[in-house]
């Protein structure tokens, strides 16, 4: 695609910037904002990846990754800033699972140790790891306070932290999950997923790419279930004190 | 209190705040074993959290608490727990049965309530068998408190305390409830520490009272204190409540 090409796109931004000054949605600084900034990212993540690559350092590798991390944690760690620790929480689960996915497919040979398989299928994991813990935190922050007399009941029974908070975090730790997998039930036949596409459309054989999807899918789905139960597990205990206390927000 | 009594649980300048607020200020006193304790005072003097204090729900920042002669901090939180039963005015409910909801405690040991021994539970509280495999939120305000008691006393507590547990109830609800404190009382020598609204109550049914306000304790002694209080504060208090 040429940057003339690319830059006939933009009447994709007119359009919604039309319509906010037509309906005074008040939107159109935002939308600016947002098409500038996503110009320069890319543009910027273009060239980077493409230094990298070319450079095949296991060192760049290590630094993108732990950029990506750096800034999803940052993201994150927003939502949960009720919790004590929380961002070291995020920190540690974005790093075990992306230490985790990534053993698992270059130990067993899934995908080849390049630049090119790791930086993209880290950046996957860990943007989706991201979207997780904030869906995580919002819901468990929300349950802790809606149920702090259920977890005060517990507690006045006899019950350990872990009993008084267990069912929150249950639900939590499900309600987090729940989009990953009812967007796979509907893959292929309501959304052509965007890495799928974007191969086709790249000219790739369309089953190499389904493929490719497929094994992306299913490290979404380890990705989803890893994130959730640890920074559950993680976050719960900094709720109460030594002495078994619900601490107040 | 000037009274001989062998004390249940003792505060000796118990202070507690929250974020600078203070909520209870240096607080003595002691609750007699074995009798009925009513806190009255108006709303924000503290009750509650007193009351939260006694099963270690909170901590005192300052002072030492004792609950049958030791300082509650060499209890585990968990056996002070048993030992301190509380049951409260919104009495929440685990969702499920009845019976799902008298063997919580057991549960949280890992030991099983036997059907006999929650129909025994639902018996000491009034309740018939039928309500043993009942929803929860099929109860009335009346049912739910006599549940939430049986609940707590599950762990056969030695102290119960009990926050503002009649004052959302109907007239006949509130004469069972009161009844069936009184019956426990009688019958397990529970020490019993309630904070009620109800000032006739408060005469009726406790052997002693405390009156609170902003976080003191005003005055304390046999209900009957009620009747002729020594303080003016106090005496404004009784008026406004009407005794």
């Amino acid at each position: 695609m040429s940057y003339w090409t690319l830059s006939l796109t933009l009447i994709f931004v007119a359009l919604p910037l039309l319509l906010s000054k037509t309906l005074h949605l008040g939107l159109e600084r935002d939308t600016v904002i947002a098409t500038a900034r996503s110009i320069v990212q890319l543009l910027a993540v273009g060239y980077i990846l493409k230094f990298v690559f070319d450079s095949e350092s296991l060192l760049y590798i290590f630094l993108m990754v732990t950029l990506m991390i750096v800034a999803a944690t940052h993201n994150a760690q927003k939502k949960g800033a009720a919790i004590k620790g929380i961002i070291w929480k995020v920190a540690v689960t974005l790093v075990f699972v992306e230490v985790l996915t990534q053993s698992v497919l270059l130990g067993f040979g899934i995908t080849p140790p390049t630049a090119q398989y790791i930086i993209s299928i880290s950046g996957m994991v860990i943007g989706n790891s991201m979207v997780l813990a904030i869906l995580f935190l919002n819901r468990f922050t929300a349950e802790v306070e809606t149920h702090q007399d259920k977890t005060e009941l517990i507690l006045s029974l006899g019950g350990t932290p872990k009993q008084a908070i267990h069912n929150q975090l249950m639900h939590s730790i499900k309600a987090s999950m729940i989009p990953t997998i009812e967007s796979q039930k509907t893959v292929g036949l309501v959304q052509l997923p965007g890495m799928m596409s974007g191969q086709i459309i790249a000219g790739a054989d369309p089953i190499q790419a389904v493929q490719f999807q497929l094994l992306i899918m299913f490290l979404l789905l380890t990705t989803a279930a890893v994130t959730s139960v640890m920074l559950g597990f993680l976050s719960y205990p900094t709720l109460f004190n030594q002495r078994m206390q619900l601490l107040k927000s | 209190m000037s009274i001989d009594y062998k004390p249940a649980v003792h505060f000796n300048h118990v202070s507690y705040a929250i974020d600078g607020n203070k909520i209870l200020k240096s607080v003595t006193g002691s609750f007699p074993e074995g009798k009925i304790t009513t806190l009255v005072g108006p709303s924000g003097a503290g009750k509650t959290t007193l009351l939260k204090l006694c099963n270690g729900l909170l901590s005192p920042a300052l002072g030492e608490l004792y609950v049958k002669g030791q300082l509650i901090e060499s209890y585990e939180p968990t056996e002070l727990r048993r030992l301190v039963g509380i049951a409260l005015q919104s009495a929440p409910m685990v969702s499920g049965t009845v019976y799902g909801n008298l063997a919580l405690p057991m549960e949280l040991q890992n030991k099983k309530l036997s059907e006999d021994a929650a129909l025994q539970l639902l018996h000491d509280v009034g309740l018939e068998e039928e309500f043993l495999h009942r929803n929860v939120s099929d109860l009335s305000g009346g049912q739910r408190q006599k549940v939430s008691i049986a609940r707590t006393l599950v762990n056969q507590p030695a102290i119960l305390l009990l926050d503002e547990i009649t004052s959302s109830l109907d007239r006949t609800s509130l004469k069972e409830i009161e009844e069936l404190i009184v019956a426990i009382n009688r019958k397990y020598r529970t020490t019993m520490i309630w904070i009620t609204h109800n000032l006739q109550q408060a005469l009726d049914i406790g052997d002693f009272t405390w009156v609170m306000m902003e976080g003191e304790v005003i005055e304390t002694g046999e209900s009957d204190l009620l009747k002729s209080p020594a303080t003016e504060k106090v005496r404004r208090f009784v008026k406004g409540g009407a005794v």
